[in-house]
C-alpha cells in the first residue's frame, strides 16, 4: 500500500524532526544558560528571570551521546549494555504486570457485563482505586509481598511487587474501555446471536469480545506506557536494583560526578516506552486495520 | 380476505399458527404498551407474507413473538407444530434485519459461516454450503470482502445468505430492503423471489412499502396502530412475477386494495 506506507514514512520522519527540535531547543537554551553564567545577568530582559545554566546542569548532547560508549568502571561493561539490559528486566515486570493486568480489567468487565446492579455498584470502587495515589501504596505491597505472601508455592521476590504495581495502573483502563467495548454491539446483533439460540459465552466469544477490540487498543496503549511507569516507580520504591528506575535512581544520586549518565538512562526509559507503545501500534495495525474496523476511544 | 379453516385434528399444518395472541410490554406498570391486540394469523408453508402498516403497530414486536424471542402475553404462537421459543432452540428460522447487523471483523465467509459455527458443522462442511449459498446471493467473488467494503444492497445479501445458510424452512425479514434506494430495492425484490423460489422457504417480511408488500406476497396483513391489530389480510394472485408485473393492471388493483385497507 503505497499510501499506508508513504503516511508512516511521514510519521517517522515527523519523529525524526521532533527529536531535532528538541535537541536544538535544549543546545539553544544552554547558549542563553551560558553567557547568563559568564555574569550578563543584563542580557536583554531574560536574564532577570531565566534560570543559569552549566554543563553540569545540562550536559551537552555531543556528551551523552559518548557516554553511551564508554564503561562505568574500568574493564566494566559500557553504559549502553547496562542500560539495555536493566531495561529488559524492566520490561519484563512491566510485560508480567500488562499481562496480569489485562487478564483482571477483563475479567472485571466481563463480570459487570454480566449484572448491570454490579456495575452500579462496583465501578465508583474501580474508579476509587486509581485516585489512591501510587507512591502510598508501592511500600506496602513490597512489605506485603516480603512479609505475608509467604503461603504462595514460588517464592516471592521484589519484582513480583514491581509487576503488582505495573498491575494496579494496567487493569483500570482495560476494565473501563472493555466494559464499554463489551456493551457496542447493537441490539439487532444480540437478537441475531440469540435468534441462534446462541448462549451467553458463545454471544460473549463471537461478538461482544471482537466488537470491543476497537475499544480495547487505546486502552492497551494507556496500560503499556502506564505498566512502564509503574514498574519504574516501584523498582525505586522497592530498591529493586536490576531495573532502569533503580538505574535512574543511582545516576541522580552520583549526578555530580557525570550528569550525562542519568541523561542516558532516561533516554533509555523514554526508548524503552515508545517501543513497547509501538509493538502494541503494530498489533492494532495487523488486527483492526486489516478488518476494516476503525479505533474508538 | 382469507380465513384458515379450522381443523380441529391437524392444528399445527401450518408453519405458524398465531391464536387469540395479546402483548402488552411492562404489563401492570404505569408506562405499560398494549402493543398487539386479537391477533389471529396462519401461515401457509412457502407462502410469502407481508406484514405491512405504519411505525409502532407493532410489525417488529409480532415477528419478535414468532422468532421466540419474547414470549406473548396471552395467547400462542406456534411454528413447525412447536412453541416458538422450541422452534427457535431447534434452529427452525433465520432472520435479517434492516442493518444488515454483518460482523465487521468476520469476512463475507465468516459471517455467512457464523450460524453454521453456532450449529457445529464441521470446516469443510461449512466452506461447501458457504460456497452454494454466495453463489445463490451470486456473490461468490466477495467471497474474502469485508463487510465495510461491500454496497449497502450486497451487505444485505449476504445478511439473507446468512440467515438461509443451515436450511431453515422459514425466514423472518424486518424491513431488510429499508434502508437501499428505489433501484437496489427492486433489484433485491426480484432477487429475493428467485431465493424463495429456489429453497421453498416460508418467508415473513416486514415493509412500509405497499407495492414491494404486493410485489412480493401471496399474502398482505395490514396492521393498525394503537391497539396494534391486523385489521385486513389481502391475498395476493399474480402468479409469476416479472418486472412487467409490476405495469399489469390487476397489481395496480391489489395496491389500491392495501391502501385502501390502510386508510380505514
Ligand atoms: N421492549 C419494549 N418495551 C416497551 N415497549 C416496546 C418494546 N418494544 C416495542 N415497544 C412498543 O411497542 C409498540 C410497537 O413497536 P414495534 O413492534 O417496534 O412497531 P413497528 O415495528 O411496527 O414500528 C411501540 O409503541 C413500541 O414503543
Ligand atoms: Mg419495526
Amino acid at each position: 500500500m503505497p499510501e499506508r506506507l508513504r503516511r508512516l514514512l511521514l510519521q517517522v520522519l515527523a519523529a525524526g524532526a521532533a527529536l531535532l527540535a528538541i535537541s536544538g531547543i535544549y543546545s539553544l537554551y544552554k547558549v542563553i544558560g551560558r553567557a547568563l553564567d559568564d555574569g550578563q545577568r543584563d542580557w536583554w530582559f531574560i536574564g532577570t528571570f531565566l534560570p543559569r545554566s552549566t554543563d553540569r546542569d545540562m550536559p551537552p548532547i555531543r556528551d551523552i551521546i559518548s557516554e553511551f560508549n564508554k564503561p562505568l568502571r574500568e574493564g566494566g561493561p559500557e553504559l549502553i549494555n547496562l542500560i539495555w539490559d536493566a531495561s529488559l528486566f524492566t520490561l519484563r515486570e512491566a510485560l508480567a504486570g500488562f499481562v496480569l493486568g489485562v487478564i483482571i480489567g477483563m475479567a472485571i468487565a466481563i463480570l459487570l457485563l454480566r449484572s448491570r446492579t454490579l456495575e452500579k455498584g462496583t465501578m465508583p470502587y474501580v474508579i476509587a482505586s486509581q485516585t489512591v495515589p501510587l507512591i502510598a501504596i508501592t511500600p506496602i505491597i513490597v512489605i506485603w509481598g516480603r512479609k505475608n505472601f509467604g503461603f504462595l508455592p514460588w517464592e516471592w521476590q521484589d519484582w513480583m511487587s514491581v509487576s503488582l504495581i505495573a498491575v494496579y495502573l494496567t487493569f483500570f483502563p482495560v476494565a473501563v474501555n472493555g466494559l464499554r467495548g463489551l456493551q457496542s454491539p447493537d441490539p439487532d446483533a444480540k437478537e441475531l446471536m440469540d435468534s441462534y439460540a446462541a448462549g451467553w459465552w458463545q454471544t460473549l466469544w463471537r461478538l461482544r469480545l471482537p466488537a470491543s477490540l476497537p475499544y480495547l487498543f487505546p486502552a492497551f496503549k494507556i496500560a503499556t506506557l502506564a505498566s512502564i511507569i509503574g514498574a519504574i516507580v516501584g523498582e525505586i520504591s522497592a530498591a529493586q536494583s536490576d531495573g532502569i528506575g533503580y538505574l535512574i535512581l543511582d545516576f541522580a544520586s552520583k549526578y555530580s560526578t557525570g550528569p550525562e549518565r542519568l541523561y542516558a538512562s532516561i533516554i533509555g526509559a523514554a526508548v524503552l516506552g515508545l517501543l513497547a507503545a509501538a509493538v502494541i501500534t503494530l498489533a492494532e495495525f495487523a488486527i483492526l486495520v486489516r478488518r476494516r474496523q476503525a479505533t474508538r476511544s | 380476505m382469507t380465513e384458515t379453516t379450522k381443523d380441529p385434528t391437524s392444528q399445527s399444518q401450518g408453519a405458524v399458527d398465531i391464536l387469540d395472541l395479546n402483548k402488552i410490554f411492562l404489563p401492570g406498570n404505569a408506562s405499560q404498551v398494549i402493543a398487539l391486540t386479537d391477533i389471529n394469523l396462519s401461515i401457509a408453508p412457502r407462502s410469502f407474507t407481508t406484514l405491512i402498516g405504519p411505525s409502532g403497530c407493532g410489525k417488529s414486536t409480532l415477528l419478535r413473538l414468532i422468532a421466540g424471542l419474547i414470549e406473548p402475553t396471552e395467547g400462542s404462537v406456534t411454528v413447525n407444530g412447536k412453541t416458538a421459543n422450541r422452534a427457535r432452540q431447534d434452529r427452525d428460522y433465520g432472520m435479517a434485519f434492516q442493518t444488515a447487523s454483518l460482523f465487521d471483523w468476520r469476512t463475507v465467509r465468516k459471517n455467512i459461516e457464523l450460524p453454521l459455527e453456532l450449529l457445529g458443522w464441521s470446516r469443510a462442511d461449512r466452506r461447501k454450503r458457504t460456497e452454494e449459498m454466495l453463489e445463490l446471493v451470486q456473490l461468490s467473488e466477495f467471497v474474502n470482502s469485508y463487510p465495510r467494503e461491500l454496497s449497502g444492497g450486497m451487505q444485505q445479501r449476504v445478511a439473507i445468505a446468512r440467515a438461509l445458510a443451515f436450511r431453515p424452512s422459514l425466514l423472518l425479514m424486518d424491513e431488510p430492503f429499508g434502508a437501499l434506494d428505489e433501484m437496489t430495492r427492486e433489484h433485491m425484490q426480484t432477487e429475493l423471489l428467485r431465493m424463495w423460489q429456489e429453497t421453498g422457504t416460508t418467508v415473513i417480511f416486514i415493509t412500509h412499502s405497499i407495492s414491494e408488500a404486493v410485489f412480493l406476497s401471496t399474502q398482505v396483513c395490514v396492521m393498525s396502530p394503537r391497539p396494534g391489530q391486523i385489521t385486513a389480510k389481502v391475498d395476493v394472485d399474480l402468479g409469476e412475477r416479472t418486472e412487467e408485473t409490476r405495469d399489469r393492471d390487476d397489481f395496480f388493483d391489489y395496491i389500491v386494495q392495501v391502501r385502501e385497507a390502510l386508510r380505514s
